[in-house]
This record gives C-alpha cells, sequence and structure tokens, in this order.
C-alpha cells in the first residue's frame, strides 16, 4: 500500500514540472492565439542559466536567488522577442507565428551549445532538499515533496492574479474574444506583451527548477515541448486549472502504467489526449471557441486559375527543370528528386491547409504509410516496383480515411492536436511492432527496379508523378468540389445552410490529402531505399507545416514554392556548415519579418501593387479580373 | 510574377547540386558521416580524434604519398539524412569510402546505401549486431565492439554475482532492445537460477525517473541491468540515489564507464557498478601513452572514448587504402578482410568472417574518486574473445 502512495507521489511530482511549463504556454495561447513552438525553448534557456548561476551564486540563498533570477532572465529575453518579432506578425495568418517561434527553437538549439558546450551539465541539488523522507520503508525525495507544494501555490497565485487583478481581467477577457478587448480601446500591445513574459517567466522556471533531477543539454526543448502541447490541449485551451488537471492525469496515468505495460510511456499522452479529443472536443476544461468573426473570403487575393501566360511559363519552368539531367550530376539528379517528393508532399498538406482550412500537425503520417504500404508490399509481396507504387499509397488512404473521419469532427487547433495524436499512435506502431515493421531498424533494400534505378530517371518519375500531382489538386481546388471545401474553410454556418454537407466534404479533402501525401512516401521510400519510423515523424510533419507557411498559406501554389526553397535550402546549409540549425533558423525569422505572408503571398501582393500603380489607364480593365471570382 | 517564381525554384534546385568535383590525383578523399549537431557531447571528441589521426597521417607522408583529405557531413540524427549525405559524399564529391555514423538506424540506413551503390563502407560507433549479421553486407565493415560483444564481456562478470533475482532499465528503442535481449540469453546459459523479475522500458531521452525507479525497487531485485545513457542516465541516478535503489544492489550497466556518461554525474556517481568504459587516467600502455600525449598537446582536454572511436576509425580508413593501393571497393574489401593494425587500445583486426573489427572494451567498477566518476579494477577485454563461434557467425550473416 505504502508503495502505491509513494508512486502517486512520485507521480504529482512529475506533474508539477509538467504544469509550470503547460501553464505558461496556455496563457499565451488563450490570449495571443500564438502556438508558441518555442516554449521549449525558454524551458531549455532557463535550465542553462539556471545552471551558471546556481554555479557562480554559493549557499541556500544562492541557489534559491538563481533560480528565480534565471526566470526573469529568461522572460526578460522573452519580452525582447516578443517586441522586436512576435509583434510585427499578429496580423500575418494563423498558424504564422508558429514558423517565427520554430525558426526561433532551430537558432537556440545550436546557440546553447555554442554558448555552453555540448556536454551535459548536471546542476547542484536544492539546498535543504537532498535527501528523501521515509515514509513506511519507501523513500520519498524531498524535492519532489517541494515540487508537490509548489505547483498548486503557483495555480493559487495564477488564480489571485486572474480572478482579483484588473490585469487577470483583461487577460481573461481577451482569452474569450480579444477584438472585443481591443475595441473596448485596451492597449493590446502591452497585454499581449505582459501575458508572453509571464507565460514565458513560468516556462523558464520550470526549466530551473529542473536543475537539481535533470541533465541540462541542448535537447531538453524537444523534449518537453509535444507533451506540453498536449497537456495543454488535454486540459482545453487557455485553462489553467485544465492544464493542471492534465498534467497530474497524464502523470499519474504514466506513473501507474509503467506497472503494468513498461513500454506505455512512449504513447500514453498521445493515446490520452485522442481518447479525450473524441469525447470533449475542446479538451476537459475549455470552452467552443468563439465563432471566428472574419469575413468570407478573407484572402487579400481572390483566387484564380492560371492565366495562359502563366501556364505557359510554369510549363517552360517545368520543361526547364525536366532539362535538369542533360547537365547535372548524379547528386543533384538524387536532391532533385527528393525536392520534387517533397513538393508532392508540401501541395497535399497545402490542399488541406489551404483550401480546406484544416491545418494538420500529423501529416507526415500518411507520407510514412505511403512508404511502408511500398516497403510491405516490395519485401514481403515481391511486388514489381510499379504495383507497390500504385498501392502502397493506398495505405495512407486508408489511415486517412480513419483518422480523419474523428478529426474532421474537430476545428482549429484541437483538429491539430488530433492529427498529431493519431500521428504519433502510428509512429509508435511502426516503432514498437519490430517483427513487422523492424522497428526503428526500419526496412532496408526497398530499390527501384532497374527501369528507374538510374538517378536520371526517377528524377524524371519523381519529377513527372509531382507535376501531375499538382495540377490534379490545382484543378482540385477550382472544380466544384474545390468551391465547396473552400466555403467550408470560410464559413461553415452558410456552407451548411446552402445544404452542402461540410463534414463529408472535409472528410473527402482530408482522405485526398492524404493519399496524396501517400504517394509522395511511396517514391521516397524507393528514393532512400528504406523505410524507418522517421518517414511518420513529428519532425517530418513539421517540416511540412513549415514548407506551406513559408510558401503562403493563403495562396494557390505556396506549398510548391515553399518546399522547393525550403528543402533546398535544407540540404545546402547541412552539407555546407556546421551551424545548419543556426543558420537556417535565422533565415526563418528572416523571412517572416520581411514576408509576412509567405513567400509566394508576398510576391503576389507586390505584383498586384503595381498592377494598380501602373497602368492609370485602365483600372477598369483590371477590376474585373481581380473580382472574377 | 509567378513566372519569376518558378525560375527562382528551378535556380535553387540548380544551386542545391553544386559543382562536381574532380579527385585531384594527389588525393585521396573519405567522405564521414555522423550526428553532429544531434549528439555534440560525442561527436565533438570524435572529431578531435579523426583530425587528429588526418594529421598524424599526413605529417607521415599521407597514404602511399597521397594526402589523406576527410570530407565530413552532418546527417542531423535522421536516417533520410544520412543518405542524402552519403550520396553527396560518393556522387559529387568521390570519396573512396564512407566512415562513421552512431544511431544504429543511420549505420544500418548508410550500410545498405554502401551495399547498393558499391561502396565500401566503415561503420564508426553504431551498437547494433545487424550491422555485421543479420542485415550484414560485404561493404560494410565495423569498428566498435558490438552490442553482443559488449554484453558477452558484462555477462562474464554478472554471472559470477551471488544475485537471482535481476531487473533491467533500458531505453525503448532498438539499442535498449537488443542489449537486454541478448544480456538475458547469455545470462540464462551461463546461470540457470536466474529470475527475471521486472523490466522497465522508458523512451530514449524522455524517462521519467522517478515511477521508473519506484517501479523497480518494488520488484525487489537482487540486481539490475542498466542500459540508459546520457541524460537519461543522469536523472535515473540522480533519483536512485535519492530513493536508495542502488543500496544493497549490485548494478550492471552498459557504456556507463564511457567518460562522456561518466563524467557528468560528478558526485552523484554510485560506486560499485558493473560497467563497460575507458578508463583513460588509467591505461599505461606505449601505445595509448602515444596518443594521450598527442591529444593532450594539440586540443588541451583529455580523450573521450569517442576520440578513440573518431581517431581509429580514420586510422584504419588509412591502413585499408594503403594495402589495397587502390581506391576500388573490391580491392579495399580484400585488403579489409583479415587486416591487423594497431591501435591506442592494443592491435585490432577485421575479421574476414563478419567485417567486425576485435576492438575490446574496458569493463571495470564505477568509483568516487575527488568528486569524480571513475573507473578502477578496469581490465580491457579483447574483442576476439567475446564473439560467437564461427558456424554461429555464418549462421547469423546473410550469404553475400
Amino acid at each position: 500500500m505504502a508503495f502505491y502512495v509513494v508512486q502517486f507521489l512520485t507521480g504529482l511530482a512529475s506533474a508539477a514540472s509538467l504544469f509550470l511549463v503547460a501553464s505558461g504556454l496556455s496563457i499565451i495561447f488563450g490570449v495571443t492565439r500564438i502556438v508558441n513552438f518555442a516554449h521549449g525553448a525558454f524551458y531549455m534557456i532557463g535550465a542553462y542559466i539556471a545552471f551558471t548561476l546556481t554555479e557562480r551564486l554559493s549557499g541556500a540563498f544562492g541557489f534559491w536567488a538563481a533560480i528565480v533570477m534565471a526566470a526573469f532572465a529568461v522572460a526578460l529575453i522573452g519580452v525582447i522577442v516578443e517586441m522586436v518579432l512576435l509583434r510585427r506578425i499578429y496580423h500575418a495568418p494563423e498558424l504564422f507565428q508558429l514558423l517565427a517561434t520554430f525558426g526561433l527553437t532551430l537558432m537556440v538549439e545550436d546557440l546553447v551549445v555554442l554558448i555552453w558546450g555540448p556536454d551535459d551539465l548536471v546542476g547542484r541539488r536544492a539546498p535543504g532538499f537532498k535527501g528523501a523522507i521515509d515514509f513506511f520503508g519507501q523513500n520519498i525525495p524531498s524535492y519532489d515533496l517541494f515540487l508537490i507544494v509548489l505547483s498548486p501555490v503557483v495555480l493559487g497565485i495564477l488564480w489571485l492574479l486572474f480572478q482579483r487583478t484588473r490585469w487577470g481581467v483583461l487577460v481573461r477577457a481577451a482569452t474569450q474574444d480579444r477584438d472585443m478587448v481591443a475595441a473596448l480601446g485596451v492597449n493590446q500591445k502591452w497585454l499581449f506583451t505582459s501575458v508572453f513574459a509571464v507565460g514565458v517567466f513560468l516556462a523558464a522556471l520550470g526549466g530551473a527548477l529542473q536543475i537539481p533531477r535533470d541533465a541540462v543539454h541542448h535537447a531538453m526543448d524537444l523534449r518537453i515541448i509535444v507533451e506540453v502541447f498536449v497537456v495543454v490541449v488535454i486540459g482545453g485551451l487557455g485553462s489553467i486549472v485544465g492544464a493542471f488537471v492534465a498534467a497530474v492525469l497524464v502523470s499519474e496515468l504514466n506513473a501507474f502504467g509503467i506497472l503494468i505495460f513498461p513500454k506505455i510511456s512512449i504513447i500514453l499522452v498521445f493515446l490520452v489526449m485522442a481518447a479525450v479529443l473524441i469525447v470533449r472536443p475542446w479538451g476537459l476544461f475549455g470552452r467552443p471557441e468563439a465563432p471566428a468573426r472574419k469575413t468570407p473570403g478573407l484572402t487579400v487575393n481572390p483566387w484564380r486559375p492560371l492565366t495562359s501566360n502563366e501556364r505557359l511559363a510554369a510549363l517552360v519552368a517545368l520543361v526547364i527543370a525536366a532539362t535538369l539531367p542533360l547537365f547535372a550530376g548524379n547528386y543533384a539528379l538524387t536532391v532533385g528528386s527528393e525536392i520534387a517528393i517533397f513538393v508532392i508532399f508540401a501541395v497535399s498538406l497545402h490542399f488541406l491547409m489551404s483550401v480546406g482550412g484544416l491545418a494538420s500537425f500529423g501529416h507526415a503520417a500518411y507520407f510514412g504509410l505511403g512508404a511502408y504500404g511500398v516497403a510491405f508490399l516490395a519485401k514481403m509481396a515481391g511486388l514489381p516496383m510499379i504495383v507497390c507504387l500504385l498501392l502502397g499509397p493506398l495505405l495512407g488512404c486508408m489511415g486517412a480515411a480513419v483518422f480523419g473521419f474523428f478529426a474532421v469532427q474537430l476545428s482549429g487547433v484541437y483538429f491539430a492536436m488530433l492529427t498529431l495524436a493519431f500521428a504519433q499512435i502510428v509512429w509508435s506502431i511502426a516503432f514498437q511492432w519490430v517483427s513487422v515493421t523492424g522497428g526503428d531498424n526500419g526496412i532496408l533494400g526497398v530499390w527501384p527496379s532497374s527501369w528507374a534505378a538510374s538517378p536520371s530517371h526517377f528524377y524524371w518519375l519523381a519529377l513527372g508523378v509531382a507535376a501531375l500531382v499538382t495540377i490534379a489538386l490545382r484543378a482540385m481546388v477550382f472544380s466544384p468540389f474545390g468551391y465547396a471545401l473552400r466555403a467550408t474553410r470560410d464559413s461553415l454556418l452558410r456552407t451548411e445552410a446552402v445544404g452542402i454537407n461540410a463534414k463529408r466534404i472535409q472528410w473527402t479533402a482530408f482522405v485526398i490529402a492524404g493519399t496524396t501525401a501517400g504517394i509522395g512516401g511511396a517514391l521516397f521510400a524507393y528514393l532512400k531505399g528504406s523505410v524507418f519510423p522517421d518517414n511518420l515523424g513529428i519532425s517530418l510533419s513539421v517540416d511540412a507545416l513549415v514548407m506551406v507557411l513559408l510558401g503562403g498559406v493563403e495562396t494557390v501554389s505556396g506549398g510548391v514554392i515553399g518546399a522547393i526553397v525550403y528543402k533546398a535550402l535544407n540540404i545546402w546549409l547541412v552539407s555546407q556548415t556546421d551551424l545548419s540549425k543556426l543558420v537556417l533558423g535565422g533565415f526563418i525569422v528572416l523571412i517572416v519579418v520581411v514576408f509576412p505572408k509567405g513567400i509566394v503571398g508576398m510576391l503576389e501582393m507586390l505584383a498586384q501593387r503595381r498592377r494598380k500603380a501602373s497602368p492609370p489607364g485602365s483600372p477598369l480593365l483590371a477590376k474585373p479580373i481581380e473580382s472574377a471570382e | 510574377m509567378r513566372t519569376r517564381n518558378y525560375f527562382v525554384g528551378a535556380a535553387f534546385a540548380l544551386l542545391a547540386g553544386g559543382i562536381t568535383h574532380s579527385a585531384l590525383a594527389q588525393e585521396i578523399k573519405i567522405g564521414e558521416i555522423n550526428s553532429y549537431s544531434l549528439l555534440p557531447a560525442f561527436t565533438e571528441p570524435y572529431r578531435k580524434g579523426w583530425q587528429l589521426a588526418v594529421e598524424e597521417i599526413n605529417a607521415a607522408g599521407g597514404i602511399n604519398g597521397k594526402k589523406l583529405v576527410v570530407i565530413s557531413k552532418d546527417d542531423g540524427g535522421k536516417p533520410a539524412d544520412a543518405q542524402t549525405a552519403a550520396n553527396e559524399l560518393v556522387s559529387s564529391e568521390g570519396v573512396a569510402m564512407l566512415t562513421g555514423t552512431f544511431l544504429s538506424n543511420i549505420g544500418l540506413a548508410v550500410s545498405d546505401f554502401a551495399n547498393q551503390k558499391k561502396v565500401f563502407f566503415l561503420a564508426a560507433e553504431p551498437l547494433t549486431d545487424a550491422v555485421t549479421w543479420s542485415k550484414g553486407n560485404k561493404y560494410t565493415f565495423r569498428l566498435r565492439p558490438s552490442n553482443y560483444m559488449q554484453a558477452a564481456m558484462l555477462v562474464e562478470a554478472a554471472s559470477k554475482l551471488p544475485a537471482k533475482r535481476w531487473a533491467t532499465i533500458a531505453p525503448n528503442y532498438e539499442y535498449g532492445q537488443s542489449a537486454v535481449a541478448v544480456f538475458k540469453k547469455l545470462m540464462s546459459e551461463k546461470r540457470s537460477d536466474i529470475q527475471w523479475v521486472d523490466e522497465q522500458w522508458p523512451p530514449q531521452g524522455k524517462i521519467d525517473a522517478g515511477p521508473v525507479v519506484q517501479a523497480v525497487a518494488a520488484a525487489n531485485p537482487e540486481a539490475i541491468l542498466n542500459v540508459t545513457f546520457g541524460a537519461d542516465l543522469v536523472k535515473l541516478v540522480r533519483e536512485g540515489n535519492t530513493r536508495g535503489l542502488f543500496k544493497g544492489r549490485e548494478v550492471v550497466s552498459f557504456l556507463t564507464g564511457e567518460p562522456e556518461y561518466l563524467d557528468p554525474l560528478k558526485e552523484e556517481t554510485p560506486e560499485g557498478w558493473i560497467v563497460t568504459g575507458y578508463p583513460w587516467y588509467s591505461i599505461k600502455t606505449p601505445e595509448h601513452d602515444a596518443f594521450l600525449k598527442a591529444y593532450q598537446a594539440k586540443y588541451n582536454d583529455y580523450p573521450r572514448l569517442g576520440s578513440i572511436v573518431g581517431y581509429q576509425t580514420i586510422k584504419s580508413a588509412a591502413a585499408i587504402l594503403a594495402k589495397a593501393g587502390s581506391t576500388d571497393p573490391e580491392k579495399l574489401i580484400a585488403a579489409a578482410e583479415g587486416l591487423s593494425m594497431p591501435s591506442p587500445l592494443g592491435e585490432i583486426t577485421f575479421r574476414k568472417i563478419d567485417h567486425q573489427s576485435t576492438l575490446g572494451a574496458y569493463v571495470g567498477k564505477t568509483a568516487l574518486k575527488d568528486g569524480k566518476g571513475v573507473m578502477v579494477d578496469s581490465v580491457y577485454k579483447k574483442g576476439s574473445d567475446y564473439l560467437p563461434s564461427d558456424a554461429e557467425v555464418e549462421k547469423l550473416r546473410p550469404k553475400d
């Protein structure tokens, strides 16, 4: 019995650190709607700075002062980031801020290694909380008890802050309806900055408090960021109490789960999240989001099919791309094939995100399923390449059909997180089912047949498929189905009012996007000759998101350009510099500031401005084209 | 405007291709791939190690009079990126052979690439047995003692312990799984009275150490096998120390004696664990002294195990290239099979039968000295003594 009590307390202690970080994220999201990918980075910097300070300042007072000072220092960094970077992009399309914070995270991971060196750092134990307390023969670390007490205290302080201060009232009001708060004359700039500072402070405090029990190292951020997101979503976005309950729930399930299934930790949080979201689409303590007040058809430039000139230009570009094998070497061709495959992947997500308004955080699942589909068919059934390529993506299609059915019942960030949960479940199956998938050692030897083996032939194959897929999806955008899908994106209520079955349309779009991603995955398996659980992993899903956002969400061809730019740059930087993350992150941040609508979005805007400015005689002529839609 | 877009894209694609270098006649290039950005704690000393080797080789006149050049690429910890890098090194840089890699799945991916493209590959670090056995191929050789070898070394010591009730803690991925599987198999062969009372599989890099320690303690084992390393090990040790998990229990632990993983523990280092590792401070052989002196002179830092691996990888590659007198992969394979050479840890041989080198490891006990973790009573175990019989290896390895 004593054991179960101690295990329960241990679970509570684990929950404490999770809660501190999660509460900060929840507050930031609730008010600013920023999906703050850099939250884990702030947590990590907090730990690093606290490490340095605790090593410098001696004594018990020095230790605790160092922890608090570290949190304040990082909060200050947060304020600078918010004022310099995020303030510029609040009006950018939804999720665009994710790109900025992703860029920051990349930079921080390289920076901490540059500043603090590559070794794992182990800090001091907390003065006064070094030992353990005996509980009927079981030891409970006193630091755990400290954390167990601390987290309800923090919860209480936050509650008071939100319920009893004017600032808290404003924050709660902004969480519910920030447009209304702005309309009532509240200075949003400083409200957002202060909220961001408080959120970052909590993250850094969470990181600093890890010093006595963890090692400080450069991958701490990734270790916590996804789980924290999950906790926030389970609890309900913007709800502090929800984050607390979710942190306790997840930690306790883990503490007791490992007694029965020792391998459960790897997937537990995602199972819980999927279950909670299917039953309660807004998390345990969340409330349904107020219907968006944005005007239908927010896009600055109404979409239109390419003009014949532009079609010609695209064709010329394609022909030029197709002549690459005439003058480029094998390496360039293989990189070309990889870029073409990522164009397929990016346009498939772009179709879901831009046309359907459904941002998936787990799109790699369908890419990876396509790849595994090919690997199973080729290695187990021994089918020829062409058959594998045709049938392999069906696995992606089936996965998308099953998961998409549940996912499209939700919207916004909840939709995104449910797709993430499904992707992680698929990933863990691939990772754990060693006898079938080979686990993390993957399936090797999936090489193309001789007709496609040479780099030039494979390049033409990938390029051809990429062109076909892009054309097909574009055609779909301007088909009646595409219009219906865009209608569900712009106004769900009106769509249903005119008799369109919105959920079915969205589901269909999800399946189309998943199958297309599966086609990309199938080609990828043959390009690499092997399939690994990585191909379904979070980082690949994030890559796809970054490509779409970089290209421009509110454009038709953003996915294509985003994929080409991001992938080419990524491969090139990794090959050229040891600090590829720092440079790539810096580049992304720069793009975010300079092109807040993405690359294509910005170019379109410039083009439109020029069109408006240059021919003064023909405004009437220009107008019909613009308003053709 | 859109037109220009596409051109920009096409230009980028071309740019990424780079320019194909033609190898100069006076140079021999080796392509090296490792997870530099993902695992700097291991790969930084590793890089220093191979850079020292390159310097020494060229100072001694290069390889048959040709200058050795190592071109190094980061794989970011992703198998797919490792293959892109391998492809660049082979197709674009024209390297004579590939070396490196740390993670097992990346080692396997590059090994499969080498087999497909018929390129010589010397795997430095990946520990999985599959590299030389179940997924072995004729183009792939491996330097470090495999999972099986390290398990066999530890089992030799562990089977002498009186403990009968054993629990295991291992990261939940291939390395942890196969380390536990081999250890269990070899232990049970030697001792029929062993009971396996609990196993814990925390996710790699994400151990929730408190509950794990508590769960293991609840099973009340007499001895524990640990396979976690890096930050997970730190958390496990700290929780285990506070909760008294290791008190009165024997612990056998993979890799913990390597400075990369032992040094961060500082005064928390648990005493008396039986570990594999690299006690650079207590190795007193002329070969190692020479290496240590050169390393400390160049970097003003002590070597980690990664330094040895990096150094010996390039030294081995150079020896193979020198003996082959050619960069033809078939000739390199012929030269490498059965080739013996000196190393800082003593002579090693690349076995003909499975392309595994006989590099060994030190087995010893952890101890605390002046607030630092060290290995004591360490004995060098030759790799050749801890490999299964040739007949068994024949069965494990597919025919080329």
